[in-house]
């Protein structure tokens, strides 16, 4: 099942608006393709992306996997709790294990991520 | 999902899909890389019993008079002299000292010989043994495809191991069996290994046995088990396994451009044998000093180096990460890393994706095994 509350990414991530704060976080599906995370590097409150620029990694026992940004914005919060449990990516991927929150510079850029039913396709259901 | 349908199966593949394997493409062969999950399934090994699937690896028996003396001219170890039952660890090595393989060799019976090799390289080794022409007598049957292979490793490995039915009343018969020692047994579909080895660091045995008898052997296990908290294992967590306890991986630790030596493998070579392929190498290089070695690393900074990770010392660049990860165990990214033979003792830089992060040398190895003696002796952590 692929909440309707969000948007989602190509590379796995979601976006939940509140305002014009976006709060980000990976899916599920990218969660169980990790496997088990054991080290999650966010990128520092303050700093401003553009979309799609690398913004961190999140790293299981077995694999690296980059953290896109999928909006353009300035970070203004990070989940410190999931930087000390990462495991929470996997448990929580949705909820307690958002990464960060992002101020939106661009709000029309959530017009181009995918919704739940699109990002549900995507993953096979 | 990348296609595995031209891989080849075990005996064992449709119990791993049924039962939430992960299945990865692992030398040629369709392999779980992971169950419920890595984590959970390091800690049963270190902690109750797991099985792996290692059906992977290649047998080759050496068989017939002269098997011995020939086998000795291509391996670092010495098997002559094996008691029968008996498993030495070896290396074989090319002329310029590079290791084509690490392996087991099983002493089953006079002059017949069983050679365990990695899955990766059994190709390779069977054409090198084919190629250095084994001498009249002695014959090769490489029964990699008709064997299959399955560890239970872990504190509660023997009582497992014990209610095999297979084993009834031979319970005295397999507490007897001493580390890197075996026995052999006819099964239903024939001969069974019964092997005190693993690559876990833990307590375990390997179960050499035919094809047709391995699933129900699997689940026997499986089943009689539960009470011990058995559980099935995934590659991912043989490799951070193997790792705490600092064994030697070919292609991470172990490759045709490394020696023995440098690996630090060198017990397994017997210098004063008369003559073994790469000995001529490998001598000059014990004189002249070997220009590389294995250390044990401990990231302190934030990341995690894994294999191909450059290591420097003063700025400069003085080797690479070999393996690298984060302990489940010891719950700390940890690294082993093949570096220059003057790098000294301290801190160290890691380069992850070009991020420089610090690092010390820790002793060797990260976790004592507990392989010998008590299963669940207390550990000496670092």
């Amino acid at each position: 099942m692929v909440p309707d509350d969000r948007k989602y990414t190509q590379e796995h991530e979601w976006v939940q608006m509140e305002g014009d704060i976006g709060t980000v976080g990976v899916t599920d599906f990218a969660a169980n393709e990790l496997g088990d995370v054991v080290f999650v590097e966010l990128p520092e409150v303050g700093s401003e992306f553009s979309q799609g620029d690398t913004v961190g990694t999140i790293e299981s026992v077995k694999a690296v996997a980059d953290l896109f940004l999928p909006i353009s914005g300035e970070v203004v919060e990070i989940n410190e709790t999931v930087v000390d449990s990462p495991e929470l990516v996997n448990s929580e991927p949705l909820d307690d294990g958002w990464l960060f929150k992002v101020k939106l510079s661009e709000v029309e850029e959530m017009d181009k991520l995918m919704d739940a039913t699109a990002y549900g396709e995507l993953t096979g259901g | 999902m990348s296609d595995l349908s031209d891989l080849k199966t075990t005996p064992l593949t449709d119990w791993h899909q049924a039962h939430g394997g992960k299945m990865v493409p692992y030398a040629g062969y369709a392999m779980p890389v992971q169950y419920e999950g890595v984590l959970a399934e390091h800690a049963a090994v270190r902690e109750h019993v797991g099985l792996f699937d290692i059906t992977h690896m290649g047998e080759i028996y050496v068989s017939g008079p002269g098997a011995e003396a020939w086998l000795d001219t291509l391996i670092t170890n010495r098997i002559a002299g094996a008691a029968l039952g008996k498993i030495t660890y070896t290396a074989m090595c090319k002329e310029d000292g590079g290791v084509l393989d690490d392996m087991l060799i099983y002493h089953l019976a006079d002059e017949h010989w069983l050679v365990v090799c990695n899955a990766a390289n059994h190709a390779k080794i069977s054409a090198w043994l084919t190629d250095h022409c084994p001498p009249e007598g002695v014959t090769l049957n490489d029964a990699s495809f008709d064997t299959a292979l399955i560890a239970v490793q872990g504190p509660d490995s023997r009582e497992l191991v014990c209610r095999l039915g297979i084993l009834d009343g031979m319970a005295a018969k397999v507490e007897g069996l001493d580390f890197y020692n075996c026995f052999t047994i006819d099964g239903p579909g024939g001969q069974w290994i019964i092997s005190r080895t693993g690559y876990t660091g833990e307590h375990g045995y390997e179960v050499y046995l035919p094809n047709a008898d391995a699933l129900a052997a699997w689940e026997e296990l499986m089943a009689t088990g539960a009470d011990l908290g058995v559980s099935p294992i995934g590659l991912a967590a043989r490799d951070t396994l193997r790792f705490e306890v600092c064994y030697c991986l070919y292609g991470h630790e172990l490759g045709e451009d490394i020696t023995p030596l440098e690996a630090g493998i060198g017990w397994a070579m017997r210098m004063k044998k008369p003559t073994f392929t790469g000995k001529e190498f490998l001598a000059a290089q014990k004189a002249a000093g070997v220009p590389r070695k294995l250390i044990c690393l401990e990231v302190t900074g934030r990341g995690i180096a894994r294999q191909g990770a450059k290591v420097l010392h003063d700025g400069q660049e003085v080797g690479e990460v070999t393996s690298g990860t984060f302990s489940p165990t010891l719950k700390k990214a940890l690294a082993l890393a093949l570096v220059q033979s003057d790098v000294p003792e301290g801190e160290l830089v890691v380069d992850v994706r070009g991020r420089a992060i610090d690092c010390k040398t820790v002793a060797f190895p990260f976790l004592s095994a507990r392989t010998k003696g008590d299963p669940r002796a207390e550990r000496t952590l670092p």
